[in-house]
């Protein structure tokens, strides 16, 4: 029999778990750049990944304390950014994709060869770097919380510390959106040469574009490995297209649309997966096996993308008339 | 076009611009723009020519020629959103040859775009604020906090819904861009572009698309910026329209300034005659089919106008 | 909750070049391992020690390099001139130790265990590690040798890149889709292949071409089923680009169910290679070529002297002005999309022959190299593609000489960041008119 009451609290806990926080986060900078700016970032994997490995050996390597090492990451991802943008802000927008793309990749093959691998642990990765974020915790050591939702005083704490950082990212956004510098942006997406004719520095606002939601990338790949260990090939290009999804099913000029579209595809995921799984245990699906019940999950997701991007181009939350898609 | 267009108050004609003979690339008593030697090519075609070419200040100067002449190109040259393969140029005697399109802007010279660029997804009133110059809030860092750029909000807001009630615009001011006419999107570009108080407005084709109850309204907006003190430059087809609130104008045919004087003395001259009729004979295959009866009709116009 | 600090010794070297490696993703350099301090280290901080002895007939050898590695622990020292060497190590774990083979003098190499052994401390605090020497010559190529070598992989590597790179060139160019699920068409090729040939046993050759048959009526059924559609709804390039993204991983997972996670073989895979002077090949990868250069051949004489493939030419150029002059736009783009899946089922069999083996993400691993060589050429320019493709693949296989191999996509891709910047629209590109 199914026992669905295993399924639903599973899919429950990804409600407030911090990879569903970092999904969120990285589709928020995919929210400035794609739906605000109509940059066409393919490489937040690559933003996300040096976040992650910035934090780690910046720790790991040099015993950074943690304000150290999250600069640390958030400053390699500035100069990624403007690696990535000096190239190619000038040029068409499909030209941003192809590089954002291939970069994010060059960035997780660094990472992966073995010549590094003293720093970066090739293809293992790296673990053991959460020592001096877990010693800030405040919360004393036990078991709180209810329900589906109990965890040990680490869990609290990452929890805590990944949905305010969440929250602040959006505050954030949401108070530059409605300013003057928000309405150059929203400018750009629309024509960018009708912005250069009133006198805005196009280029210069791009740039800035693209090392904010950079900046917030890296921050989620932070969140994302606070909870499990750095393994490059976390960081392919797939992960890119499922921040996609959520950016699409929440809608891409919207602020709380990535982190609605992050909690309703974890928690649909989690159901649709735990759902999936226990049928095929049941019976239910003679001619799967379990491993195939896992792949399905991820057919669905690229169904969910064409879906959306066909019959609601505005996502969740975006308003029909201001459909946020370059043009 | 008919005669309805034709405003009931005679404009006002600035004269006595040029110095000695009204040839092509003559000197101006006070030029605001001054152009020397500036060539483009495009895979070999000279898309743009001109050895010396003088804009003259507070007047309306329109720019005129067959299509394929080379007049989009120049604006684009002059303007910084495209490079030229030689040449100089000064603006207010400020050498701006090389200096990107936004530099220029935000120097005072606007131009607006054949195809209207109305940012569709923002509303009427965001296109305005947008371009109001020196903005405090478009600085990334100042931007979260508000109270550094209420106030100057405020005021763009101000001014901002002034122009608009000017362009009869106000009532649309929360609507999307979008949602507007052609011809009402033509009126707030130019609105726009007023936002940031230039010396020097281009306009490229602003009757182009615009319903004709509409064009009254851009035409003594077109005079209106005169009145203020402001140059203005157009590139223009409509031969009415030119020679009607045309100062002075200067044709350009295959990249060449062919041309220039007062609009009824130019439009006599054979050069500019030739010009309309050989663009008319050796047209490409491939070129617009509206582009003979154009030309046509704009021949037809001239001659009209020698009566 | 984890806590385990690992204790890691690197070389600042290393560090270095690692940033110059990802902040300027420009830099190439040889990574030689650093010459080690001593005959020993660490023995002083730690208590266990590993040690040998690198004789070779009763003669000490100085100066090999020797390493250890293990429980996050890398250490290494050269031996002395008695052939002696130590290594501290921190804890009584399990590490592998090393033996630099080019170290040794010419005409000794390791003869047997190989040159990394694993060691595990019994009872006492020394393990000793000794690795047996014996007399042979490591076979070692002349540079000019791998390189030309190495240059007829990458000819071959480009030519089946080519045929992909192309119908995915001619697709963008007629309907403006970057498509991402190319890849998927690449992988279908070879599964379908796969499939007939290995699971019921049709010949090959006839495997082959039902495939590329397959691929082909795939492009159809794509173009029919999802793009004209869309097209005809006026939807975005850019949405469109993100559908294909959609497809391309719906397609993907779904390979992925029904063959599963593995690699398998088509027959004949792994041929022995013969030896043309310095040149290595098999038949397979002979043949491989021949097919992609008649077909290549084939696909020009297509464009260049066919009505439909002058018709084709043109909607590229301009489908607005190819429509009026009469030109049927929507069956231009249906055979493209035919063309462009039967190219890409193609190069999807040469690919299973060339890596070797069929998995179903075969596609996506060369989709990026696809992408930098289209772009490369000059967007929707089919010949630029084709340059492209040959340069891509050139570098692939070149850049081994000098870079690691689990890197050699790295050089291709920096490649084409740096041909973006410097040349924006492409090798065979037209320069945009602006305004």
């Amino acid at each position: 029999m199914i026992d669905w009451g295993a399924i639903f609290s599973n899919a429950a806990v990804e409600l407030i778990s911090p990879t569903t926080a970092a999904y969120a986060l990285a589709a928020l900078g995919l929210a400035i750049h794609f739906g605000y700016t109509g940059l066409l970032n393919f490489g937040q994997a690559g933003f996300m990944a040096i976040g992650a490995y910035g934090y780690a050996i910046s720790t790991l390597s040099f015993g950074f304390p943690v304000w150290a090492s999250v600069l640390v990451g958030i400053g390699a991802s500035v100069i990624f950014a403007l690696i990535l943008g000096i190239p190619t802000l000038r040029l068409r927008a499909d030209y941003l994709a192809i590089v954002t793309i291939a970069a994010a990749e060059i960035v997780r093959l660094l990472f992966t060869t073995n010549t590094f691998e003293p720093l970066t642990g090739s293809a293992n990765g790296l673990s053991g770097y959460k020592g001096g974020f877990a010693a800030l915790n405040p919360i004393p050591p036990g078991t709180y919380g209810f329900g589906p939702f109990e965890y040990n005083a680490y869990d609290w704490w990452l929890r805590i510390v990944a949905w305010s950082v969440v929250v602040l990212a959006c505050l954030f956004t949401w108070q530059i959106m409605r300013s003057p510098w928000g309405r150059v942006i929203k400018g750009i997406r629309e024509d960018e040469d009708a912005v250069r004719a009133l006198g805005k520095n196009v280029y210069f606002y791009k740039m800035q574009s693209l090392i904010l939601g950079g900046v917030f990338g890296t921050i989620a790949g932070m969140i994302f490995v606070l909870p499990r260990a750095v393994v490059p090939s976390n960081y392919q290009t797939s992960l890119t297209f499922f921040v996609y999804a959520i950016l699409l099913l929440g809608g891409a000029a919207t602020i709380l649309g990535p982190v609605i579209g992050s909690m309703v595809f974890w928690v649909l995921l989690s159901f649709f997966s735990g759902f999936i799984a226990r049928a095929v245990e049941a019976g239910w699906l003679p001619f799967m096996s379990s491993i195939q019940a896992g792949q399905l999950r991820f057919i669905l997701v690229g169904v969910a993308i064409m879906l959306i991007v066909i019959y609601r181009p505005q996502g969740i939350f975006g308003n029909k008339k201001e459909l946020a898609f370059v043009k | 076009m008919s005669n309805n267009t034709v405003p009931t108050a005679k404009p006002v004609k600035t004269v006595d611009m040029h110095i000695g003979e009204a040839v092509p690339g003559c000197k101006k008593k006070d030029p605001i723009l001054v152009v020397d030697g500036v060539s483009r090519t495009f895979g070999g075609l000279k898309a743009v020519d001109v050895e010396h070419l003088e804009i003259p200040r507070g007047a309306i100067t329109a720019l005129i020629g067959p299509n394929g002449a080379g007049k989009t190109t120049l604006f684009n040259l002059l303007t910084g959103f495209d490079k030229p393969d030689t040449g100089s140029w000064t603006f207010e005697g400020t050498p701006i040859g090389g200096v990107p399109a936004f530099k220029v802007a935000r120097m005072g010279q606007v131009r607006t775009f054949q195809l209207t660029k109305a940012l569709g997804l923002l509303t009427v009133m965001d296109n305005m604020l947008l371009g109001a110059k020196a903005q405090i809030g478009e600085n990334l860092f100042r931007a979260i906090l508000p109270f550094m750029w209420r106030k100057q909000e405020a005021d763009n807001k101000v001014k901002a819904l002034d122009l608009l009630a000017k362009f009869k615009l106000d009532a649309k001011k929360d609507d999307y861009a979008a949602s507007l006419s052609g011809g009402q999107r033509k009126l707030l570009e130019m609105a726009r572009a007023l936002m940031s108080d230039p010396t020097l407005v281009m306009l490229d084709e602003p009757m182009a698309g615009v319903n004709p109850a509409l064009t009254q309204s851009l035409l003594d907006h077109i005079l209106g910026l005169k009145a203020e003190g402001m140059s203005v430059l157009f590139v223009e087809h409509d031969m009415h329209m030119v020679r009607h609130i045309a100062d002075w104008v200067i044709v350009m045919a295959e990249g060449k300034v062919v041309a220039e004087g007062d609009p009824h003395e130019v439009m006599r001259n054979q050069a500019v005659i030739d010009a309309y009729l050989g663009q008319h004979h050796d047209e490409d295959l491939g070129e617009d089919p509206d582009a003979e009866k154009e030309h046509v009709g704009a021949i037809k116009e001239l001659l009209d106008d020698e009566l | 909750m984890n806590n385990t600090y690992a204790v890691r010794k690197f070389k600042p070297r290393k560090l270095v070049l690692l940033l110059g490696l990802l902040l300027t993703a420009l830099t190439f350099s040889t990574l030689g391992a650093g010459a080690a301090q001593a005959d020993e280290i660490n023995t002083d901080q730690y208590d266990y020690v590993i040690a040998g002895n690198v004789q070779f007939d009763g003669e000490p050898i100085e100066d090999v390099l020797i390493s250890v590695e293990g429980s996050g622990y890398e250490a290494e020292v050269v031996t002395d001139a008695d052939g002696k060497w130590r290594i501290g190590v921190p804890e009584k774990e399990a590490y592998t130790v090393t033996l630099d083979e080019d170290t040794l003098p010419k005409g000794v190499v390791v003869a047997k265990g190989g040159s990394t052994i694993d060691a595990e401390f019994g009872l006492t605090k020394v393990k000793s590690v000794n690795f047996f020497l014996g007399e042979g010559e490591r076979t070692t190529v002349s540079f000019f040798d791998q390189f030309v070598n190495r240059f007829v992989n990458g000819l071959n590597f480009g030519l089946l890149l080519a045929l992909a790179a192309i119908g995915m060139s001619l697709i963008f160019g007629t309907t403006g889709l970057s498509n991402f699920a190319h890849a998927e068409m690449i992988t279908f090729g070879a599964l379908a292949t796969l499939t007939l040939s290995v699971t019921m046993g049709v010949p090959i050759w006839l495997a082959i071409l039902v495939a590329i048959a397959l691929s082909g009526a795939l492009g159809w059924g794509l173009d029919a089923a999802i793009w004209k559609p869309l097209r005809k709804k006026g939807v975005g390039l850019i949405p469109l680009m993100i559908v294909s993204i959609g497809l391309s991983l719906a397609l993907r997972y779904t390979f992925q169910l029904f063959y599963g996670g593995g690699t398998s073989q088509l027959p004949g895979s792994g041929m022995a290679d013969m030896k043309f002077g310095p040149i290595s090949l098999s038949w397979l990868d002979i043949g491989s070529m021949a097919i992609s250069i008649v077909v290549l051949l084939a696909v020009s004489y297509f464009l260049l002297r066919t009505r439909i493939g002058k018709a084709t030419r043109a909607v590229s150029d301009n489908p607005s002005l190819a429509s009026a002059s009469g030109i049927d736009v929507d069956g231009v783009i249906r055979i493209v999309w035919i063309v462009g899946g039967s190219l890409a089922g193609l190069s999807g069999v040469l690919w299973a022959y060339f890596r070797p083996g069929v998995s179903w993400d075969m596609g996506f691993q060369i989709l990026l190299l696809v992408f930098a060589a289209t772009t490369l050429g000059g967007l929707g320019t089919a010949f630029g593609a084709l340059v492209g493709s040959i340069i891509v693949g050139l570098f692939v296989e070149l850049s081994t000489l000098w870079l690691p191999s689990d890197l050699k996509y790295v050089g291709a891709l920096v490649v084409l960041i740096l041909v973006l910047l410097l040349r924006p629209q492409g090798i065979l590109g037209r320069k945009e008119r602006i305004g």
